[in-house]
């Protein structure tokens, strides 16, 4: 038990940070928020998982990945798939020239479903596919890239372009994908149907307790020894590698995890949301994914969910509202957080929290990994400005930083 | 292919592979700048292609305006335009590296997420003000028609044109890079920053000016590109991927790789439009890029680095 509440829950710490999300998403939320909303928060929950491995490889690994779109895709396409071929069973597409395959092989002139649709027929292979395509393809990505020692800024342009490739791929072979629209009119799950309210709300509601555990085990992971390894990779790769262990197996490890974890909140997207389209794979919902996490701060597994939630609300709230605003306050937020605040909302709790005397009677110590990780020195407001009042350039070298 | 006579064939080759000249023209012209910023400054710009979208807008906003106040002067005002183009995204570049990017020098990684954030401001700024309709300029009457060198052969002028000035930037670049004093600085500050700085030059300034050239040549493509295509919003955010993928593929801090791999991909990429569609021709382009690159992973000319 004791070995549960530390490693997984992080300590009394953590486990009082897992309860209050956990009192939020499962009791505050269904409570207060209509059907609408609630599958809204839903929506906002799957990218939570991404959010999350990108802690996990962003923030403890030190990669960027700008493809994490790619894996949510592959995961959300996987069940998509399977959902369609359910819902186009030769009785309700009979008015097709082909009964029995997606409409949209039908208007594209296919007459046969195409041999890679076939296996997701099965109910049980399309569940490992969410688990195994993402981890052979973040393999296969990830032993060539790290073997060869390409890391860092590259990494992040080969993933993008990654994320680019899939979608063209995607919206170009209109007959095998589905194209731009995606996969559309999905309808049940093993013959349950999943557009009803309850049908929504338990999956609301397996989506959490999915997300909850997705958290518990990367705290697990990130907790042992591999973990400490990680962060010891991301400040001094050459003194690990020095020090006798093969950083790359590493690396392609954690990235194999992090699109796991991308791809079940995929999975889970398309039973919520109803169906998957290629504006969920390419490079700017990739990106989204990436502020996510920064946002709620790149070293805190439960941050990042706030920080998914909070930009969510915020992109809903003023795009219905200001639609024009929103893309200022977007790339106001993405500047803002990067230079000042690059611990995120995790990183301004620890520093305010302890202020507060009811938390620290409490008796919470802030959570380390986020004080102790100096990501970078945050650049401050007041340097900012000051720069902007002053024209002189003879500030001695180093002495910001 | 059956269906096309030998010179017919000759002709399509010619022309699809001026299309790619075209096309390698506006693709070296955004990947020297973004060579510069992320090959010898190591800054990952994501903005860069609204640095172009900046150049381009530039010379809409001078068409515009020449047609109101001088329509005598309708033929000259492109030549004006590319030196307003260059100086406004240059202008801009270098009030965007004081404010922004001089902070982030030590987490590359954090560039590309800010510069992210500054490229969709500087979207949504061009919706706001210039609508999310594509505009072109009215081109002066010497950059229409097309050469025929034979009966079946268009070769466009203005594809002519910007190939013209692709070159006359790309030596200016070159000069100034390899063959000039400030060239020496830059390249000095990139190797190591500290010791020029030990050395008396003032590495701080080197920075700006570099960047703010970067942002500038992003500009002249900018007004290059309204010669072949219209402008919207979005235009600059289209060709940002490929160009990383130019710099990466000819190898970060090489100019001839640059050039080179410019030529490659675009290429590769106009001639694969003709057999098989755009899109396809887009991922086969992309992949085979990504497998050599796995190959070889420091690009196609490469300076020897220890690592």
């Amino acid at each position: 038990m004791n070995f549960v509440y530390e490693r997984f829950l992080g300590g009394k710490n953590g486990a009082v940070a897992i309860a209050i999300l956990a009192i939020l998403i499962l009791v505050i939320f269904p409570l207060f928020l209509d059907a609408f909303r609630l599958n809204l928060v839903g929506k906002y929950l799957t990218f939570a998982f991404a959010a999350v491995s990108l802690v996990l490889l962003w923030g403890y690994g030190g990669i960027l990945s700008l493809g994490q779109g790619v894996f949510f895709g592959l995961g959300g396409y996987a069940m998509a798939m399977f959902l369609k071929l359910e819902a186009s069973d030769p009785e309700s597409t009979k008015i097709q020239t082909t009964p029995g395959i997606p409409d949209f092989m039908d208007w594209n002139q296919l007459y046969e479903l195409p041999w890679f649709w076939i296996p997701f027929e099965s109910f049980t292979f399309t569940l490992l596919a969410i688990i195994l395509v993402p981890s052979i393809f973040a393999f296969i990505i990830g032993y060539s890239m790290f073997k060869r020692r390409v890391g860092g800024v590259y990494f992040a342009i080969i993933t993008q372009v990654i994320a680019v490739i899939l979608t063209v791929l995607i919206v170009g072979q209109q007959g095998y994908t589905g194209g731009i629209n995606g996969i559309t009119d999905l309808k049940t799950l093993n013959g349950w149907d999943i557009r009803t309210d309850s049908a929504k709300l338990t999956l609301y509601f397996i989506n959490a307790l999915l997300l909850l555990g997705v958290i518990m085990l990367s705290k697990f992971i990130l907790t042992s020894k591999f973990g400490q390894l990680l962060l010891a990779m991301k400040d001094k790769e050459d003194r690990v590698r020095f020090s006798g262990y093969d950083v790359s197996n590493f690396k392609i490890f954690v990235f194999c995890v992090s699109a796991v974890i991308a791809a079940i909140g995929g999975a889970m997207f398309t039973l919520q949301v109803g169906f998957m389209s290629p504006s969920f794979v390419g490079i700017v919902p990739s990106i989204e994914m990436v502020i996510f996490a920064a946002v709620g701060g790149r070293m805190s597994l439960i941050g990042v969910v706030y920080g998914t939630l909070l930009v969510n609300f915020g992109k809903t709230g003023f795009s219905e509202t200001f639609p024009e605003l929103w893309l200022f306050l977007m790339g106001g937020l993405f500047i803002a957080v990067v230079m000042f605040f690059p611990n995120g909302l995790a990183g301004i709790w620890n520093k305010y929290a302890p202020k507060f005397k009811f938390i620290r009677r409490m008796n919470l110590t802030p959570d380390k990994a986020v004080l102790d990780a100096q990501i970078a020195p945050a650049v401050s407001i007041a340097e900012v400005t000051s720069d902007l009042v002053s024209t002189s350039d003879e500030k001695p070298e180093g002495a910001k930083s | 292919m059956g269906d096309f006579s030998l010179q017919e064939l000759t002709s399509i080759l010619a022309m699809q592979g001026f299309v790619g000249i075209s096309l390698f023209s506006v693709l070296l012209l955004m990947a020297l700048g973004l060579a510069i910023i992320f090959g010898q400054m190591g800054v990952i710009n994501m903005a860069h292609g609204e640095f172009m979208a900046m150049g381009a807008y530039t010379t809409y906003l001078l068409s515009v305006m020449t047609q109101t106040y001088f329509p005598e002067l309708m033929n000259y005002y492109f030549l004006v335009a590319i030196v307003a183009s260059f100086i406004v995204a240059g202008a801009f570049g270098y009030l965007t590296e004081y404010v922004l990017i001089r902070h982030l020098y030590k987490r590359p990684l954090d560039t590309l997420l800010a510069t992210w954030g500054l490229s969709l401001i500087m979207q949504q700024s061009f919706r706001s003000y210039f609508g999310a309709r594509e505009v072109s300029p009215t081109l002066p009457d010497w950059l229409m028609g097309s050469w025929m060198p034979t009966d079946s052969i268009f070769i466009p002028i203005n594809g002519m044109f910007v190939l013209g000035l692709t070159g006359f930037v790309t030596l200016g670049v070159f000069l100034l890079m390899y063959r000039s004093a400030w060239g020496l600085n830059v390249r000095a500050t990139t190797q190591n920053r500290v010791m020029s700085g030990a050395v008396g030059i003032n590495t701080k300034r080197v920075d700006r000016l570099t960047f703010a050239l970067g942002c500038g040549i992003a500009g002249i493509a900018g007004a290059a590109f309204t010669t072949i295509a219209s402008t919207g919003p979005t235009s600059g955010s289209l060709y940002i991927v490929d160009t990383f993928m130019v710099v990466v593929f000819g190898g970060a801090a090489s100019l001839f790789g640059t050039i080179a791999s410019a030529f490659t991909i675009a290429q590769a990429q106009s001639i694969l439009e003709f057999f098989i569609s755009s899109s396809m021709a887009k991922v086969l382009t992309l992949l085979t890029l990504i497998v050599i690159l796995m190959i070889r992973p420091e690009g196609l000319f490469s300076s020897k680095v220890r690592k």
